[in-house]
């Protein structure tokens, strides 16, 4: 696995543990113990996929940052293997 | 992957029900040219499209009917809102009713439900294209006669946003179709298929 793919493959694991604890979290809006995780994992995510966009370009059209490139369209798409 | 944003792409805020009108808006849900077909047909078109920029625009405007698809949503749960037996019997609303009482299902005007032959995925960059140009120009008309049929201008100004957007996704796709063809042999477009046939998205 390169560089890129394991970086990826961190903010997956991020996403996928925010994803588990947003659907927790809608039925105990409560609960504390998953707001705290829920807040550690947005920090991994948020610093994960700043270091992924200044390495390989943006994960969504607003992190595209460039005055003078749309880096957003560049190939390759996920469905692409890598 | 998507993330939902809790929010209108344009909003909706509509005083009055008419379900005799919901009825007839409901076709840009459900409906031969609607908003679930536009956005199924982008997102599954992109994955053999041969061009990075229009796999791009397709995963965007793709996106963007599902924003649509919710307005159109918002549009008829509003105007069906709080309705009395006599309201549901008087407007014809009662053949839906009936079925789906105020919940939100995506038929077209005439009560067929959604289906995925409302749309196409050819797998040839240039047919594909096309189709999406004259889907949008396909829904441009049928947000035409709803302005015909509608009269409260809280139900006119989101339309006529969204009658808006089928021109902008129009000239995106001529745009894109131009792409493609750029790279083509420009005294045979037809030659190949750039989406199936190796080496033919290069100029010759």
């Amino acid at each position: 696995m390169n560089e890129r793919d394991e970086l990826m493959m961190k903010i997956q694991h991020y996403d996928f543990a925010l994803k588990e604890l947003n659907l927790y979290l809608d039925t105990h809006p409560n609960c504390r113990r998953a707001l705290a995780l829920f807040n550690k994992y947005k920090k991994l995510k948020s610093d994960a996929e700043k270091e992924f966009n200044d390495l390989y370009g943006p994960l969504t059209p607003i992190q595209n940052n460039s005055a003078n490139h749309w880096h957003w369209v560049s190939d390759p798409w996920p469905w692409e293997r890598s | 992957m998507w993330i939902y944003d809790k929010k209108l792409q344009y909003p909706v805020n509509i005083k009055n029900t008419n379900p005799k009108l919901a009825k007839i808006i409901i076709s840009q849900l459900g409906g031969p040219d609607g908003e679930l077909a536009a956005s199924l047909r982008y997102l599954n078109q992109r994955y053999t499209m041969p061009s990075d920029k229009v796999k791009g625009l397709l995963t965007d405007i793709g996106t963007e009917e599902l924003a649509h698809v919710e307005m159109i949503s918002a549009i008829i749960y509003q105007l069906t809102k709080n309705l009395t037996p006599e309201q549901i019997k008087e407007s014809g609303f009662d053949t839906y009713f009936v079925d789906h009482t105020e919940g939100i299902y995506p038929v077209s005007a005439s009560g067929v439900p959604f289906t995925a032959s409302y749309f196409g995925v050819k797998g040839d960059a240039i047919t594909d294209l096309t189709e999406n140009m004259a889907a949008e120009q396909k829904a441009r008309t049928t947000y035409d006669n709803i302005l015909r049929l509608a009269d409260d201008p809280d139900v006119r100004d989101p339309i006529k946003f969204l009658r808006e957007r089928e021109i902008v996704h129009f000239q995106r796709f001529g745009e894109a179709l131009r792409i493609i063809q750029d790279n083509l042999n420009p005294k045979n477009f037809y030659a190949c298929n750039p989406s199936f046939d190796k080496n033919c998205g290069k100029r010759r």
